[in-house]
């Protein structure tokens, strides 16, 4: 009795080692990414004014703010989002409510987890040999944003068919057995109660293509303009190359602007992030079956 | 049974192809074409890529010096040189250093979220885990410029911040969020009867975890690992700023390298399109395509392979 | 089922009327005519080579232990095998003297067969536009005319006086037996001149069980119903003719007062109503 009891003492000890040490290993993961964001708001913060939001840069990128590149990445992103969201659905759709468990499915699933496994550069050259030399588009926001739209197709599809297949399967033959066609049981039943979820994925999905650098380096993002885009087929100004070409290709920045410059950036990621999860909460909380 | 001629014409009325019929047709077709784009975009993908780089493999390519001459210098006037090794080499290295750091951490972290952490807390680590995801690389980048790089010369007393240690540390922190999603997907996935008819045979937690939990994830495990690896091998930005993009053969994690991906990001601005270095450049995309193309199938294997049973 | 009985059921209808009315002997015309028909899940054979006929205006029962193939056979009446993955059908269903599988347009012949489930499905959106989607699929747009459908319906399926008020709620979290007869009153909003229902009495409480019976008695003179049930006494009180199906085997089709005290052909339907197995 005695022995089992200490036996039992000493397994607990064992336990609440382990358990200490995997709660230790999570804690060093997450607690560097809040130090590092505590120090971009502390030396950052500084920087962040209406002025720096609304003015353009001057003195040879040294000074002024930010106006051009944040313009240029609401450009970037609205015209991939154009273009990816309405495919992304549909692709997604083909998944979730119309394809049969056959071999080109499965090519189609394994195309989509490759398409969001290859290395960012290489969408680059993708986008350079296809959509500014092969479609001639050259180096404009059509081409960049045609490039992260081919880039981040897949959080879209995936994020839509997760939403579209929990909505359990009885909605949809109740649907069937009345005569509804499979588009009519999608119009009907399928997207009423999956648009929530398809708009959580595309949040998240704005948020990706807001902080690629990459694949716009190349195909349509410029180092600097003075001008504001006035059509797809400008070049622009995006804030995730600003901040590599201030932190890395102009001499003489004062350390207050790069630091500036990284925390609008990622505050407007990390805004939609949280208004994605926050979004997905709710839905949590408000079933509707 | 009536016989034909009994049919009623009333009956084959209704069933006309209506407006409805077509209209779900041409939905199919829409949706079918949705469906076969991801297949286009990455044969896409691959023919554009072999097709600007094709011609360096065939015209100047020499396999030998890619894969063992550390000399890529493809700007030199009178001889340039091809040898992609000291790239391959910072590549494995970075990548290597940061799965150092992230596998542990990550599986250490997804055990924890997954079989110890309970309630609100599971809620808050997980979405700080989404949240460390979500910042871009160019970011991350930036970091290693600017807080790493000091935090290294101070720490270690060396000249040089930007370097293997450096990139690698940041590229661990990059891939451990998917790592630890994933991991954490494949623990979820083991049925809460493998557990509890562990407990019940008088089996502590931990012994649970090691000897039912992680055995019955161990696919998961591994395809989470193989994704991290992917992703540290194709990161770009992040490795562009904080490696100290120099060709070297690392010999110590305090060496600047410079990696595959970021030497494309670096150089194809400098390149005229249609130039021996420009090919050159794209012959590195075909390698970093296949090879990433080669971890996420063997990831999908590995993941298939636990869903099947 | 027609909001008022004295129009047409559905466009093809009439002809159907007719026959119906037709002044043949004592048995009314066939409504279905199944021959050989074998339902595969796969490889795995759930109904093999059943033979019957359905006639029209009466409750046709089905019943059976679980697995035996009554849900399948209502499956490849409407021809949910199109959709469904795996699910392979041979032999021939014919309904008003048509093979099913030569209508042209699926979704117009399962609008002419009402269904309703073991489980009640109230799909997620309100009690009103429930009924209303069936009608609204169907072209019909005229608020007023969906206003008395979705009236007619709900009335006919015992339900309209626990949710006049309250029409805007939402279907899909009513009380299983209100869900239940919601799923009812949708099957009926489609106008069908066959209704299926699938052991509907599983999730119901006995009172609306009776009460949903009851409807049944009267809606049989309007259209042709087929109850599948694992309730024996059920088929008993409801039924005119039944089927016994035993491991994907049609065993037996009698009158139902046969099956029970009767002339029967294989001893195992009696054995199964009289309880002793399944």
């Amino acid at each position: 009795m005695f022995e089992s009891t200490a036996l039992n003492d000493k397994n607990r000890r064992v336990e609440k080692l382990w358990r200490l040490l995997f709660c230790a290993m999570t804690v060093m993961l997450v607690v560097p990414v809040l130090l590092i964001l505590g120090v971009l708001v502390v030396k950052g913060g500084p920087a962040i004014s209406m002025d720096f939001l609304f003015t353009d840069p001057t003195d040879g990128m040294t000074a002024g703010g930010v106006f051009p590149a944040l313009i240029g990445t609401v450009w970037l992103v609205a015209v991939a989002l154009l273009l990816s969201v309405p495919l992304g659905v549909a692709a997604a759709l083909y998944l979730s409510e119309y394809a049969p468990d056959n071999l080109l499915t499965r090519i189609i699933n394994l195309a989509i987890i490759n398409l969001a496994g290859v290395p960012s550069i290489v969408h680059a050259l993708f986008g350079v040999g296809a959509f500014v030399i092969f479609f001639q588009f050259g180096t404009s926001i059509l081409a960049a944003s045609l490039t992260l739209a081919v880039m981040t197709l897949p959080v879209v599809i995936v994020a839509t068919r997760e939403s579209m297949q929990s909505v359990p399967h009885a909605f949809r033959e109740a649907c069937w057995n009345m005569g509804a066609t499979r588009w009519q049981t999608i119009r009907h039943v399928v997207l009423p109660n999956s648009i929530s979820g398809i708009l959580t994925g595309v949040i998240l999905e704005v948020s990706r293509t807001a902080g690629e650098t990459a694949p716009i380096m190349f195909t349509g993002a410029a180092l600097f303009l003075p001008y504001l885009p006035q059509s797809v087929w400008d070049q622009t100004m995006a804030m995730s190359l600003h901040l590599f070409v201030v932190a890395t290709q102009v001499p003489g920045v004062p350390e207050h602007l790069p630091f500036g410059v990284a925390l609008v950036l990622i505050s407007m990621v990390l805004a939609m992030n949280a208004v994605s999860i926050g979004f997905r909460m709710y839905l949590r909380g408000k079933k509707k079956w | 049974m009536d016989s034909s001629g009994a049919q009623a014409s009333g009956t084959f009325d209704a069933d006309r192809r209506n407006a409805s019929w077509w209209v779900d047709r041409v939905v199919q077709a829409l949706v079918f074409t949705g469906g076969v784009s991801a297949i286009v975009l990455i044969i896409g993908i691959f023919v554009f890529i072999t097709g600007h780089g094709f011609g360096f493999i065939t015209d100047h390519m020499d396999v030998g010096e890619f894969f063992t001459s550390p000399k890529w210098r493809p700007t030199s006037d009178n001889n340039p040189t091809y040898g992609a090794l000291a790239l391959i080499a910072g590549t494995a290295s970075v990548t290597g250093l940061a799965m150092l750091v992230a596998v542990p951490f990550s599986l250490g972290a997804a055990i924890f979220i997954a079989e110890f952490a309970k309630g609100k807390t599971r809620e808050v680590l997980k979405v700080l885990v989404e949240l460390l995801a979500a910042i871009p690389s160019v970011v991350w980048g930036f970091i290693g410029l600017s807080i790493m790089n000091p935090l290294i010369i101070e720490t270690f007393d060396v000249p040089v911040g930007l370097n293997v240690l450096n990139a690698g540390v940041i590229l661990g922190l990059m891939a451990a969020p998917i790592m630890t999603t994933i991991a954490e997907d494949a623990l979820k996935a083991v049925p809460e009867g493998f557990r509890e008819a562990a407990e019940a045979l008088g089996a502590t937690r931990w012994q649970v975890i090691f000897k039912v939990v992680l055995p019955a994830a161990r696919n998961g495990l591994v395809a989470a690992v193989l994704l991290g690896v992917g992703r540290g091998f194709g990161e770009t930005m992040a490795v562009l700023m904080a490696s100290g993009h120099s060709i070297n053969l690392p010999t110590s994690p305090f060496d600047s390298v410079r990696a595959l991906t970021a030497t494309i990001a670096a150089e194809l601005g400098e390149t005229a399109a249609g130039s021996e270095h420009y090919q050159a450049l794209f012959t590195l995309g075909i390698l970093l395509f296949g090879v990433t193309f080669v971890i996420n199938l063997t990831a999908d294997l590995f993941i298939r392979g636990r869903r099947k049973p | 089922m027609p909001p008022t009985s004295d129009t047409p059921l559905a466009a093809g209808a009439d002809a159907d009327a007719a026959r119906a009315q037709a002044p043949s002997s004592s048995q009314a015309p066939d409504k279905v005519v199944v021959q050989d028909l074998t339902v595969r899940y796969g490889d795995k054979v759930v109904l093999d080579k059943a033979s019957f006929e359905i006639r029209e205006h009466e409750i046709f029962g089905i019943i059976g232990p679980a697995n035996s193939g009554k849900t399948s056979f209502l499956r490849a009446l409407n021809r949910m095998d199109d959709f469904t993955e795996g699910m392979t059908v041979e032999g021939r269903v014919s309904l008003d003297g048509r093979d099913v599988r030569a209508w042209r347009n699926v979704y117009a012949l399962r609008r002419r067969i009402g269904v309703v489930f073991p489980l009640p499905v109230g799909l997620p959106m309100t009690i009103y536009d429930n009924v209303a989607l069936a009608p609204r699929l169907g072209g019909e747009r005229n608020k007023r005319e969906l206003d008395r459908i979705v009236e007619h319906c709900l009335q006919r399926a015992a339900l309209w006086d626990e949710v006049k008020d309250r029409l805007d709620s939402l279907g899909s979290l009513l009380s299983g037996g209100q869900q239940q007869r919601l799923t009812i009153a949708r099957a009926l909003s489609q106008k069908p001149d066959l209704l299926l229902l699938d052991e509907f009495s599983i999730a119901v409480d006995p009172v609306t069980t009776m009460r949903i019976e009851d409807v049944l008695k009267e809606l049989k003179h309007e259209i042709t119903i087929v109850l599948v049930t694992n309730l024996v006494q059920q088929a008993r009180r409801l039924a005119d003719r039944t089927a016994f199906f035993l491991n994907g085997e049609c065993v037996e089709v009698a009158p139902t007062e046969d099956l029970f005290t009767g002339p029967i052909k294989d001893q195992r339907t009696r054995d199964y109503v009289e309880g002793r197995f399944g």
